[in-house]
C-alpha cells in the first residue's frame, strides 16, 4: 500500500499527560488518507488518547496535530471540520443515551447536524435498515446487546456523511458473530464511499489483519507502522500477537515464555468438582441464564466463552452463591450450593471481573484481611503472605496501594488473594481483560501450574479465543444459553472450520434462528440530500435538539423526576413547620407560697393566655429544680409568702420567674410574654384600686401583612425562593455532570453544537420543570398551609420565570467546575442553601446583615425574588409596586449565562 | 469466630476511611469550623433592625424617643412622612415604623394617655416579636423618664425578677454550638456508613466479602461499630476542644452520660445509613436521598425550633425519629445537668428505635445482596 494522497492527519511530537503518567510520549505519525488504519496494542497504551485528540475531543497540549488540512489546536479550523469527522468513543454505547430509543438517538444526532425532518426520516430509515436495527427502532439504547449498541453508534456517526470516521475499540466485548457483521458493515460503507478515511483502535490482534495499515503502540509510543504483511515480515512471526510481543522493548519481553499447554491426566477421578443442571436466572421477564448444565472435573481448566452480557458472570455468581438461582441446581464438591454454607466457601477462591479489591488498603493489608476472614490460623498468616508474595512476584510492592500499580500487577494480586486460603477450586471471571499479551501469558503459566501440579479446578471465563484454546474444555455461551461444550480442538474439528472463532460463529449462526445465516446486506447510507448546512453561531435547531433530548431523558429517569416534584413538596412541608418561629403552648408551673386570692389571680392571668399551658403546681424548690432540668416546664413562677399582705400594705414585693434558657430564642420570647403580662396585670390592679389610668402612653401595635403573627404566613412564602433555587440548580448541575460521568459529554466536543446552544438546550426543560414546581408550591401554600395569595399572580409568575432561569443558570455554572455527580449534589446544596437562607432576607432582613453576607445578599437573585414573593403573597402588591425588584433579576440572567459560556470547555482537558 | 470477623472487617473500614481524604476533611470540618461557625454566626435576636419614624409632634419628647434607637439593636431611624410609610414597608425597607402623633408631648403631660402607633412587618418573624418588646420598653422608658422630671409617680409595687436558668445571658452561641454538634453527629454517621456500603458496591468489593465465609450480619455490624466509633470520638473531641475550649460554653451535666446517649443514637443512625445504602443504587442517588431524609430529621427534631410550636401530628411522627430523642437528652444533660434519672425515657426510646432500624436494615441488606453482587 502506497498512499498517494496527502495524509489525513499529521502528528508531530504529540504528548499527553494524565497526572504523572505519560499517556502519549512524543508521537510523530502521518496517517494515510482514504484507507482503513488500525491502531493496535493492549488497553492503556494511549490509543484512545490519540483518537480523542484526532477527533478534536481533547485539546492538543504538546506538539502539533494537523487533520483535514488544518491545525486542530485552532478553534476556527475545528469548527469548520467538525461536521466532516465522526467519532465513536470507547465503551459500548458511550456516546449514546441509554433511556432514549434507537430512533431517538439517531434523530438527536441528525438534528445536531441540522437535517430537516424529511431528510432525517429518510436517512434514519435507510441507516437502520442497513444495519438491521430497523425492527428495534423503539427499543431504548440501554437495552440493546453490545453488538447492536455498536451498530447504533455507527448509525449516529454516519448520519452526517463524515470524511473521517474514528472508531475507538468498536468491537471490544462484542460476540464474534456481531463483530464479523460489524466489519462487513464497515466494508460495505467504504465501498460506497471510497474516499472516506477510517481510523480504528482495537485490542484484538486477530482483527488487525483486516486493516490496510497498522500502527502498533505501547506505553504511549509507536512501536511500528506498516501493513500487516510488513510487520509480520519484519518480526518474522506468524501471528500479529507474536509480532507485537516481538516489537515490545527488551525489558518488557524479559522472562517471557510462551504458555506451555500441559494436557490433563486422562484418569482423573470421577466425582465432579462443579456440576450444574438446568441452572436458570431470570431478572423480571428477562432470562439472563437459560437452563445451563455442565460438569467440571477436579483439576480441569474449564472455559466459558461468550460476549458481554451473555450470562457468563451471572452463571458464575450462581455457583458462588452470590445470586440465588431461579431454577435448576448446582453442586460444588458434591454438595448443593447454599448461600449459608460457610464451609464450602472456604474451599473456593473467586476473582471477579475487573479489579475489585480494596484500593484503600495496601497489597499486604489486602492479603492479610482475606487471610483472616478465611480463618487462616493466626500463626500461619505471615508465612502464607510471604509465600504468595514470592509466588506472584509481589515482594517489591507489598506496601503499595493497588491504584498505583499497573493492571498486570493488580491482577496478580487478585489471584494471590483468591489463593491465600489454598482453595481447591478457582472461579475466575474474565481475569485477563485489559491486560497486555506478555502479562496475560505469564498469568496463564501460573494457572497451568495450579491446575496440573496442585490439581486445582479452574473455572474461567474469557472473550479471547487464544485463551479459550488453552482450556481443557470450553462452553460456548450466547444469550444465556450454552450452545455447546467440548474440548476446543474437538469443536473446531466438529464444525470443520479453520479456527475456533469460525467454529463459534458457526454455532452462533445456527442458534440465531430467524436471522439470516450470513451477515445482513448493508444497504449503504445515502449521500446527504441537502448540502452541509452553513455553520451558524447560534442555531435554534441544535439548541432544541438538546432541549428535546433532555426532556425525554428526564421523563424516563424516575429518581430525578421524583426528587424534582415530590422532593420540593416534602421539603416545603418540612421547612414550613421546621423553621417555625411561633412560640405557643409554653409550659409553666407556679410555686405559690402565698396561696391567697391575689396570688392565685396572678397565676390565672398567665394560664388564661393562649401562649401558656399550666402544669401541676410546684411543691418546693427541689421539685422546681427537677422539673426544670427535665425540660418539663419552660417557665417557673415563684410567688413569695405574704404576697397578698405586702401588696395590700403597699410594700415592694418580688415575684421570681425562672426561664429555661437552654433554647435562647424561645427563652427570649417567654421573657417578652411574661413581662408583657406582668405589666398588664399591674395596670389592671392599679386601675382597680386607684381608678387612675395605668400608663402614661399607649402603644398600639399593628402587625401588618400577617395580623396573627403566624410563622406559617411568614415562612411558607419565604421557603419558595429557597426551594426554587436549590432543586432547579441541583438538577441542571447534575444533568451536565452526569454527561461528564457517563461520557456523552463527548458529543458537545465533537459535534457542531456551540456552548451556548448546549447550555440553553440543557436549561430550557428544567425551567419548564421549575415552573411546574412553582405552581405546585403555590398551590400547596394556598391550600394545605392556608396562606392566601393576596397580590398579583401574573407578577409573581413572571418573577418566578426570571428567577428560575437564574437558578438553573447557577446550576450550570456550578457544573462547569464539578466533576462527579455526588460533588455536584453537595456543592449545589452548600452554595445555594447558605446564601438563600442566611443572606437573602429569609430569616434576617438584608439591611440587618453585615460584611460579606450583606454583599452576597445584595447581588444574590433570591433577595429580590423574596421581596416579590412576600410582596405578592402577604402585601397584596403587583407589578407597579414591585418594579424595582425585577431589574436585578433581569440583569442576573445574561451575567450568569455569560459566565457559563466562558467557563465551559468545548474540549476535554 | 464471628467476633473476629466483625473486628477485622471493622478495622478494614477504619483503614479505608483513613485513606479517604475527602471524608477525613469532611469529618474534621464538621466538628471544628462548622461548629465554630454555627455558634458564632447565629445572629443575636435583634441586630440592626431597620426602623422608620414619622414624627408629627416634633417636640423634645419625640426627639428623645428618636434618639433612643441606635445600633446594634436598631439601625439609626429614618425620619419619614406618613405618606412614605406604606410604600417603604411594602418594599421591605423597614421592619418597624413608629408614628408619633401630633400634640404627643402635651397630651402625655396632661395625663391623657396618647397612643403611639407601631407598625410591624410581621412577615419578618425573627425581628417582629422581639423588636416589638424592645420598642415598647424603650418608648415607655423614655416617656417615663421624661415625665418623671415634670411630676412624680409612685414606683410599681410589684417587681418581676426574671432569671434565665442554664444560660443566664441567653447566649445563642451556647445553643448553636451544641446543636451543631448534634446535627453533625447525625449527618456524618449516615453519610459514612451509607457511603461505605455504596463504595463497596461500586468497587465490586462487596462480592468479595460475600463469597467469603462471613455473614451479612457480620458485615453490617462491622460498619456500624467502626463508623459509630469514629463519629463518637470526633464528637467527644469536638465537645472538649471546640465547644468547651474555644467557645467557653459551660457544660452542666456529665459528658460521659451524653456520650453514652450519643452511642445509642449512633446505633440508630448508622443503621439508617446502611438502610439508605441498600435503597440507593449509586452515590448520586444516595446524595439526593440523604437530603430528603436528613432535612426533616434535623429541622423537625426540636433542635432548630421548639417542638411544642409544631402541629401535633408532626410532633407525633417525629417521636419515631432518633434525632428527636437525642436532642431532648442532649439539651437535658448538657444544658440542664440532668442525670440518668431524668433522661432514661430517651435512652429507652433510642435503644428501641435503634434496634428496629438495625433489624430492618439487616433484612433489607440481606435481600439487597442478591441484586448488589
Amino acid at each position: 500500500m502506497n498512499p498517494s494522497p496527502p495524509p489525513i492527519a499529521r502528528l508531530r511530537d504529540i504528548g499527553l499527560r494524565h497526572g504523572a503518567v505519560d499517556a502519549l510520549d512524543a508521537v510523530s505519525l502521518d496517517i494515510p488518507a482514504g484507507i482503513m488504519v488500525g491502531l493496535i496494542g493492549p488497553d492503556g497504551v494511549g490509543k484512545s488518547s490519540l483518537l480523542s485528540l484526532l477527533a478534536g475531543a481533547r485539546a492538543v497540549r504538546t506538539g502539533t496535530l494537523e487533520a483535514l488540512g488544518g491545525d486542530m489546536a485552532d478553534a476556527r479550523h475545528r469548527r469548520a471540520v467538525v461536521p466532516r469527522i465522526a467519532y465513536m468513543p470507547q465503551g459500548l454505547g458511550k456516546n449514546l443515551y441509554p433511556t432514549l430509543s434507537v430512533f431517538e438517538n439517531v434523530d438527536f444526532f441528525g438534528r445536531l447536524f441540522g437535517h430537516d425532518r424529511a431528510e432525517r426520516e429518510t436517512r434514519i430509515a435507510q441507516l437502520l435498515t442497513g444495519t438491521g436495527l430497523a425492527p428495534f427502532a423503539a427499543r431504548p439504547a440501554g437495552k440493546l446487546s453490545g453488538g447492536m449498541k455498536q451498530k447504533l453508534g455507527l448509525c449516529c456517526a454516519l448520519i452526517h456523511d463524515p470524511d473521517l470516521l474514528i472508531l475507538d475499540e468498536p468491537t471490544t466485548g462484542v460476540d464474534p458473530l456481531s463483530r464479523r457483521q460489524f466489519w462487513d458493515l464497515i466494508d460495505a460503507i467504504r465501498r460506497q464511499r471510497p474516499g472516506m478515511s477510517v481510523v480504528v483502535a482495537t485490542a484484538y490482534m486477530e482483527e488487525a489483519a483486516r486493516f490496510d495499515w497498522l500502527v502498533a503502540m505501547d506505553a504511549g509510543r509507536v512501536l511500528a507502522t506498516g501493513t500487516a504483511a510488513d510487520i509480520l515480515a519484519r518480526t518474522g512471526s506468524t501471528s500479529l500477537e507474536a509480532a507485537f510481543i516481538a516489537l515490545l522493548p527488551e525489558e518488557k519481553r524479559r522472562g517471557y515464555r510462551p504458555v506451555e499447554i500441559i494436557p490433563r491426566d486422562a484418569g482423573a477421578d470421577g466425582e465432579p468438582a462443579i456440576e450444574a443442571r438446568g441452572l436458570t436466572k431470570r431478572f423480571g421477564d428477562f432470562t439472563a441464564v437459560d437452563h445451563v448444565s455442565f460438569r467440571i472435573g477436579r483439576g480441569e481448566i474449564f472455559g466459558f466463552l461468550g460476549s458481554n452480557g451473555c450470562g457468563k458472570t451471572t452463571t458464575m455468581k450462581m455457583l458462588t452463591g452470590l445470586l440465588p438461582a431461579s431454577d435448576g441446581q448446582a453442586w460444588l464438591f458434591g454438595s448443593a450450593v447454599d448461600p449459608h454454607d460457610l464451609a464450602t466457601r472456604r474451599r473456593v477462591g473467586y476473582m471477579s471481573q475487573g479489579f475489585s479489591l480494596y484500593t484503600e488498603l495496601t497489597v499486604r493489608q489486602n492479603l492479610e484481611l482475606h487471610a483472616r476472614l478465611f480463618h487462616v490460623p493466626p500463626g500461619e498468616v505471615a508465612g502464607r503472605i510471604d509465600e504468595m508474595a514470592r509466588r506472584f512476584d509481589l515482594a517489591g510492592i507489598m506496601e503499595a496501594l493497588p491504584d498505583a500499580l499497573p493492571l498486570g500487577h493488580r491482577q496478580r494480586l487478585s489471584l494471590a488473594v483468591a489463593l491465600i486460603h489454598r482453595p481447591e477450586m478457582l472461579i475466575l471471571d474474565e481475569p485477563t481483560s485489559g491486560v497486555d499479551p506478555v502479562a496475560r501469558d505469564a498469568f496463564w503459566r501460573i494457572l497451568m501450574d495450579l491446575a496440573r501440579v496442585e490439581r486445582v479446578t479452574i473455572f474461567i471465563s474469557t472473550h479471547f479465543m487464544n485463551e479459550a484454546e488453552r482450556c481443557d474444555r470450553i462452553s460456548l455461551m450466547h444469550a444465556g444459553r450454552v450452545l455447546v461444550s467440548d474440548a476446543p480442538a474437538a469443536l473446531v474439528a466438529k464444525r470443520g472450520t479453520a479456527t475456533l472463532e469460525d467454529a463459534f460463529i458457526a454455532y452462533l449462526e445456527e442458534a440465531e434462528t430467524g436471522q439470516p445465516a450470513q451477515a445482513p446486506v448493508a444497504s449503504p447510507p445515502p449521500r446527504a440530500m441537502t448540502g452541509r448546512t452553513a455553520l451558524r453561531a447560534f442555531d435554534v435547531r441544535r439548541m432544541l435538539s438538546y432541549a428535546r433530548r433532555e426532556t425525554l431523558e428526564l421523563r424516563r429517569d424516575p429518581i430525578r423526576a421524583t426528587l424534582a416534584l415530590l422532593g420540593t413538596l416534602i421539603l416545603m412541608f418540612v421547612m414550613g413547620y421546621g423553621i417555625s418561629l411561633d412560640v405557643e403552648d409554653l409550659t409553666f408551673a407556679v410555686l405559690d407560697r402565698d396561696q391567697t386570692a391575689i396570688s392565685r389571680d396572678y397565676a390565672l392571668n398567665l394560664a388564661g393566655s393562649r401562649y401558656f399551658v399550666e402544669r401541676p403546681p410546684i411543691a418546693d424548690h427541689d421539685d422546681l429544680d427537677r422539673r426544670m432540668r427535665s425540660g418539663e416546664v419552660g417557665l417557673a413562677i415563684e410567688i413569695p409568702p405574704g404576697f397578698g399582705r405586702d401588696i395590700a400594705h403597699g410594700r415592694v414585693v418580688e415575684i421570681g420567674a425562672w426561664i429555661d434558657g437552654a433554647m435562647p430564642q424561645r427563652a427570649e420570647t417567654i421573657r417578652g410574654y411574661v413581662q408583657g403580662m406582668h405589666a398588664q396585670w399591674l395596670a389592671a390592679k392599679l386601675a382597680e384600686t386607684t381608678g387612675k389610668p395605668a400608663s402614661l402612653v399607649g402603644i398600639e401595635t399593628r402587625f401588618r401583612y400577617n395580623p396573627d403573627v403566624k410563622s406559617l404566613v411568614a415562612m411558607v412564602p419565604a421557603v419558595i425562593p429557597l426551594l426554587l433555587m436549590l432543586i432547579p440548580a441541583m438538577l441542571t448541575a447534575l444533568s451536565v455532570v452526569r454527561e461528564k460521568e457517563l461520557g456523552s459529554i463527548v458529543n458537545l466536543y465533537v459535534t457542531p453544537v456551540t456552548r451556548l446552544e448546549f447550555l440553553l438546550g440543557k436549561q430550557v426543560p428544567y425551567i419548564g420543570l421549575a415552573m411546574v414546581n412553582y405552581l405546585l408550591l403555590a398551590l400547596l401554600a394556598v391550600t394545605l398551609f392556608g396562606v392566601p395569595l393576596k397580590g398579583s399572580f401574573p407578577a409573581l409568575t413572571v418573577a418566578t420565570l426570571l428567577y428560575v432561569t437564574s437558578a438553573t443558570a447557577i446550576g450550570l455554572l456550578i457544573s462547569t467546575f464539578m466533576r462527579s455527580q455526588i460533588a455536584a449534589i453537595f456543592g449545589t446544596a452548600v452554595l445555594s442553601i447558605l446564601p438563600a437562607v442566611q443572606f437573602s432576607g429569609m430569616i434576617d432582613p438584608v439591611p440587618s446583615l453585615e460584611g460579606a453576607g450583606a454583599l452576597i445578599g445584595r447581588i444574590y437573585p433570591a433577595t429580590y425574588y423574596l421581596v416579590i414573593v412576600r410582596g405578592t403573597f402577604a402585601k397584596a402588591l403587583g407589578f407597579q409596586d414591585l418594579g424595582p425588584s425585577f431589574v436585578p433579576l433581569l440583569i442576573a440572567i445574561p451575567v450568569l449565562l455569560g459566565l457559563c459560556v466562558a467557563l465551559l470547555k468545548k474540549q476535554e482537558g | 469466630m464471628a467476633g473476629g470477623n466483625i473486628l477485622h472487617l471493622g478495622i478494614k473500614e477504619l483503614r479505608s476511611l483513613a485513606r479517604d481524604p475527602v471524608m477525613l476533611v469532611l469529618i474534621f470540618w464538621a466538628f471544628t469550623f462548622s461548629i465554630y461557625g454555627g455558634a458564632t454566626a447565629m445572629p443575636e435576636s435583634l441586630h440592626k433592625a431597620p426602623i422608620a419614624i414619622v414624627d408629627e409632634d416634633r417636640s423634645p419628647l419625640s426627639q428623645r424617643i428618636i434618639a433612643a434607637f441606635y445600633p446594634p439593636f436598631f439601625l439609626p431611624p429614618v425620619i419619614i412622612t406618613q405618606a412614605e410609610m406604606d410604600a417603604r414597608m411594602d418594599a421591605g425597607l423597614d421592619t418597624f415604623a413608629l408614628d408619633i402623633p401630633p400634640e404627643f408631648q402635651s397630651d402625655v403631660l396632661a395625663g391623657k394617655t396618647p397612643t403611639i402607633q407601631l407598625n410591624i412587618d410581621a412577615t419578618r418573624m425573627s425581628q417582629a416579636f422581639t423588636g416589638n418588646a424592645y420598642i415598647q420598653t424603650i418608648v415607655t422608658g423614655e416617656v417615663e423618664a421624661f415625665v418623671r422630671r415634670h411630676r412624680s409617680d409612685g414606683a410599681p409595687p410589684v417587681n418581676l425578677v426574671l432569671r434565665a436558668r442554664f444560660n443566664p445571658q441567653l447566649s445563642k452561641s451556647w445553643f448553636g454550638s451544641v446543636m451543631e454538634v448534634i446535627n453533625n453527629v447525625t449527618l456524618l454517621s449516615i453519610v459514612l456508613t451509607g457511603a461505605a456500603l455504596i463504595r463497596e458496591r461500586e468497587h465490586g468489593t462487596i462480592e468479595h466479602l460475600l463469597v467469603m465465609p462471613v455473614t451479612p450480619l457480620q458485615i453490617m455490624t462491622s460498619k456500624v461499630w467502626a463508623m459509630g466509633l469514629v463519629v463518637l470520638v470526633a464528637c467527644a473531641a469536638s465537645l472538649a476542644v471546640v465547644v468547651q475550649g474555644l467557645l467557653h460554653v459551660p457544660i452542666e451535666g456529665s459528658v460521659a452520660l451524653f456520650l453514652a446517649g450519643a452511642a445509642l443514637h449512633l446505633f440508630a443512625t448508622t443503621s439508617m445509613g446502611i438502610f439508605l445504602g441498600t435503597v440507593a443504587r449509586s452515590m448520586p442517588q444516595f446524595g439526593l436521598l440523604l437530603i430528603l431524609v436528613l432535612l426533616p430529621l434535623q429541622m423537625l427534631s426540636g433542635g432548630t425550633t421548639p417542638r411544642e410550636s409544631m402541629p401535633e401530628i408532626v410532633q407525633a411522627i417525629m417521636q419515631a425519629a432518633p434525632t428527636t430523642h437525642f436532642v431532648i437528652l442532649a439539651q437535658a444533660i448538657l444544658y440542664r445537668g440532668a442525670g440518668l434519672a431524668v433522661v432514661w425515657p430517651q435512652f429507652l426510646a433510642l435503644g428501641l428505635i435503634g434496634a428496629v432500624l438495625f433489624g430492618y436494615a439487616l433484612t433489607r441488606f440481606r435481600k439487597a445482596i442478591g441484586t448488589m453482587a
